[in-house]
């Protein structure tokens, strides 16, 4: 254990330190990471981008910092930031799953044209994967895209894509070969969300905001160039992403702050007389938050060594998705239950909190534990790759969105 | 930055861990409870060769001169064997308030034996976290009165730390004329715990013994039975699913029914960040001062739920198995609720995390 941090970290937490007191006053007002970003979110990006502190590690002729990996560096312009309440960089599906798709699998051409505009949040990106009849069961889509001449041409219907309205382009599995076996018979296409034959339908979610949508394609032509990996791989390219996705939920700086605006919010509101903190339930509720989050904090931080020095960590690793969207329902449930009646209060209704953001939080963080692998799917996961216990008689997880 | 074990801190831990599972198997756990003795003499030799008694002792004083995080390894190791052996508080809590309360002269005088082993020294500071039955222990002009409960590794000890009603710490020599020891009989057959009425017993106070060093004892002490229910758990669950691997219902292994499956993955889910949280409050014990006392409360008390959940569902997932003497599993569910409410429950814990914190008045 040596959590001191050497010359040159130190050095590197005060520069992040100059930067956010220098700069702080440009930085976005609110989140909206699910829309188009604003164009003051777009400036505040490139800022950080010119700076190092978005990304990072993405080479200089992809439009990216350039620099060497350094987890332990990530890490304090993860942690400092989050200290000074001040957003990072844009996150988006485009960002967080597509980009490190194509560093790792995509052609040079696809790099050069994607990367940059992705991460200069130009170009949103939404994730076209499951289907009405295909969620956990991902591998078992049935979205078709048969070859004529240069082109696939596509039908199907996929569904719960979220940002499917503002996003330019998408990232979608679609079956090539439908003699072959599941897991075979899949490709990995990206196109434009403006080709022709593609319809969107909101979804309205219980937020009551359309999060996600309804994607259906008639006919889509797509160039055969627009495939990620190789034809039939796509099962192989989607699991790259999908590792990308589970690492981008379970971020315990997040889960602190959220924590960090409960606690604050126990103080200062009251209850008759008496502040919320002096009654001993939902203090007790508090603590015990707290402690868990400790955990999850320690958690990340030992992931995080295992695998700068190239290392696995194995079951550590693999239950933050499952333990962190929890985490972060169980912090939003005890806000409201703290809030009271006001804790009903929503869509800039009079004596509203926090903007509604915890009722919204509540709500949409129940999304997370179901999607990009429920709860259930993540339990298996445990059970089967971390303890090595017996498969079901049917493959369950196997080919599973992990 | 590395947060993680050195290869030193490895060794240590694999180094007990294989003398108990050669020398102390759960036969010979049986063989001690039933012989209703709360600790084995030949355990106690045995890691006395390895050097546990002296692990936080420093060398001048014989000891490993080791920190708490190796501490808390040798801990989780012996809750992992459920091994019949005194250490939190002979180990830990009393040498550690000699260290950090006593005169030279003091030190001088136990220090040396404690490390070797020669000598034993119990802890009676429960009555400074909870009061129960009115028990308490008056100190006047180098003399004490009254009692103490849940004295920590009470049997066969030649020395007491007693904690008076002001917080402060005394020794007691067993033998001292007006002391009787009463073992309290607990659900856990592996350790010892044991009640001291005093009427006019002579103490030798510890004179940086005030209520500093009581708070850091209590929180090494908490940070150790976190570290005991932390490899009491691993274990539990190791043998559940060794067990779910094996037993075969309605004709396939019970372990690839989906419930049991999730049995098993909630308590790993659950248990497995534990890990890092003891590891890094007794890191924060040695290092980070400041956040001691709130990460010892924090691993107490989420050690303590978690092992209430990591030993009811192992013991299911056995099934009738788990509820009998023939499996063993009990010793471990014992052992876990032992840890649970020495030196504060769950809740008394996190109120006084709260206070530690300035959310509610200290
Ligand atoms: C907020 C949100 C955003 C999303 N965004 C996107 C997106 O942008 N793009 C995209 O492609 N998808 C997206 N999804 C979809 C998401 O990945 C799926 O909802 C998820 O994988 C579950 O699939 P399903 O909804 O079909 O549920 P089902 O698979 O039908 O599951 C229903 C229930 O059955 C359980 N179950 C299923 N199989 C098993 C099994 N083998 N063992 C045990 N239990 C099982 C599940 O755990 C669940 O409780 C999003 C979902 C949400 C909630």
């Amino acid at each position: 254990m040596d959590l001191t941090y050497s010359a040159e970290h130190q050095a590197f937490r005060r520069e992040v330190l100059d930067f956010l007191e220098a700069h702080r006053h440009a930085a976005p007002k609110g989140g909206g990471a699910a829309q188009r970003p604003s164009a003051e979110a777009v400036a505040w990006q490139k800022l950080l981008i010119a700076h190092g502190y978005a990304a990072r590690t993405i080479p200089k002729e992809y439009g990216g910092y350039g620099a060497a990996p350094d987890i332990l560096k990530s890490r304090i312009i993860g942690e400092e930031f989050a200290r000074a309440g001040v957003p990072p960089g844009l996150q988006s599906q485009g960002i967080s799953m597509l980009v490190p798709t194509l560093l790792e699998l995509g052609t040079e051409d696809q790099k050069r044209q994607w990367i940059g505009p992705t991460i200069h949040g130009e170009v949103i990106w939404c994730q076209g994967y499951s289907e009405p009849g295909s969620g956990s069961d991902l591998a078992s889509l049935q979205t078709r895209a048969t070859e004529d001449g240069d082109d696939f041409v596509i039908n199907g219907q996929k569904i719960w894509t979220s940002t499917a309205r503002e996003a330019d382009m998408i990232f979608c599995l679609v079956r090539t070969e439908p003699d072959k076996g599941k897991h075979d018979g899949i490709s990995y296409l990206i196109f434009s969300m403006k080709t022709l034959g593609i319809e969107v339908r909101p979804l309205v979610t219980m937020t009551g905001h359309a999060e996600f949508n309804e994607t259906f394609f008639t006919d889509v032509r797509v160039p055969k160039s627009q495939i990620v990996g190789k034809r039939g791989q796509g099962w192989f390219v989607a699991n790259a992403t999908l590792k990308h996705e589970r690492g981008m939920l379970g971020d315990p700086g997040q889960l602190e702050s959220r924590f960090l605006a409960l606690a604050e919010l126990m103080r200062t509101e009251t209850a008759g007389d008496g502040r919320i903190m002096d009654n001993p339930i939902l203090r007790d509720r508090l603590l015990r938050l707290q402690a868990e989050l400790a955990a999850m904090k320690f958690n990340g931080l030992r992931v995080l060594s295992a695998s700068a020095n190239g290392g696995e960590a194995g079951l550590a690793r693999l239950i933050v998705k499952l333990q962190s969207c929890e985490l972060a329902h169980q912090i939003s449930a005890l806000a409201i239950d703290a809030l009271g009646e006001l804790g009903v209060l929503y869509d800039g209704s009079p004596h509203l909190r926090s903007h509604g953001s915890w009722q919204q939080a509540y709500m949409f963080q129940l999304g997370l534990i179901i999607g990009g692998g429920t709860a259930q799917i993540q339990k298996n996961i445990i059970a089967e790759r971390g303890l090595g216990m017996p498969r079901e008689p049917k493959p369950t997880t196997e080919g599973s969105r992990s | 930055m590395e947060f993680g074990l050195s290869s030193e801190q490895r060794m240590l831990q694999d180094a007990v861990a294989r003398y108990l599972a050669e020398q102390s198997p759960l036969r010979h756990v049986r063989d001690i409870a039933a012989a209703a003795k709360p600790c084995s003499p030949d355990v106690a030799a045995g890691l006395a060769d390895l050097g546990v008694p002296g692990v936080i002792i420093p060398a001048e004083f014989g000891g490993m001169g080791l920190g708490l995080l190796e501490a808390a390894l040798v801990a989780e190791t012996l809750g992992f064997s459920v091994a019949p052996a005194h250490f939190a508080g002979a180990h830990v809590m009393a040498p550690l308030a000699i260290l950090l309360g006593g005169s030279d002269s003091q030190q001088q005088a136990w220090l040396p034996q404690l490390a070797t082993g020669a000598a034993r020294a119990a802890v009676a500071v429960s009555q400074a976290v909870e009061v129960r039955d009115g028990v308490g222990v008056v100190a006047r002009d180098g003399w004490l009165d009254g009692t103490a409960l849940f004295v920590l590794d009470a049997a066969d000890a030649d020395l007491f730390v007693v904690a008076d009603t002001t917080g402060a710490l005394h020794l007691v020599a067993a033998d001292a004329p007006g002391l009787t020891q009463i073992p309290l009989t607990t659900i856990d057959k592996t350790r010892s715990v044991g009640e001291l009425r005093m009427t006019g017993v002579k103490a030798d106070p510890l004179p940086g013994g005030g209520g500093r060093t009581t708070r850091r004892i209590i929180d090494a002490g908490r940070i150790m039975l976190a570290a005991d229910i932390l490899g009491a758990g691993t274990a539990m669950i190791e043998q559940a699913v060794a067990y779910a691997g094996t037993r075969v219902q309605f004709g396939r292994p019970i372990g690839s029914f989906q419930a049991v499956k999730h049995m098993c993955a909630e308590m790993a889910a659950a248990l497995e960040p534990c890990r890092s949280l003891v590891w890094y409050a007794a890191h924060a014990f040695d290092h980070a001062p400041d956040e001691s006392t709130l990460m010892a409360c924090h691993a107490k008390s989420h050690l303590s739920e978690v092992g209430r959940f990591v030993a009811r569902t192992s013991t299911e997932v056995h099934g009738g198995m788990g509820f009998t003497d023939l499996a063993g599993l009990h010793y471990w569910f014992k052992r876990i609720g032992l840890d649970r409410q020495l030196l504060g429950g769950p809740e008394l814990v996190r109120n006084e995390a709260a206070r530690v914190q300035g959310w509610i008045a200290a």
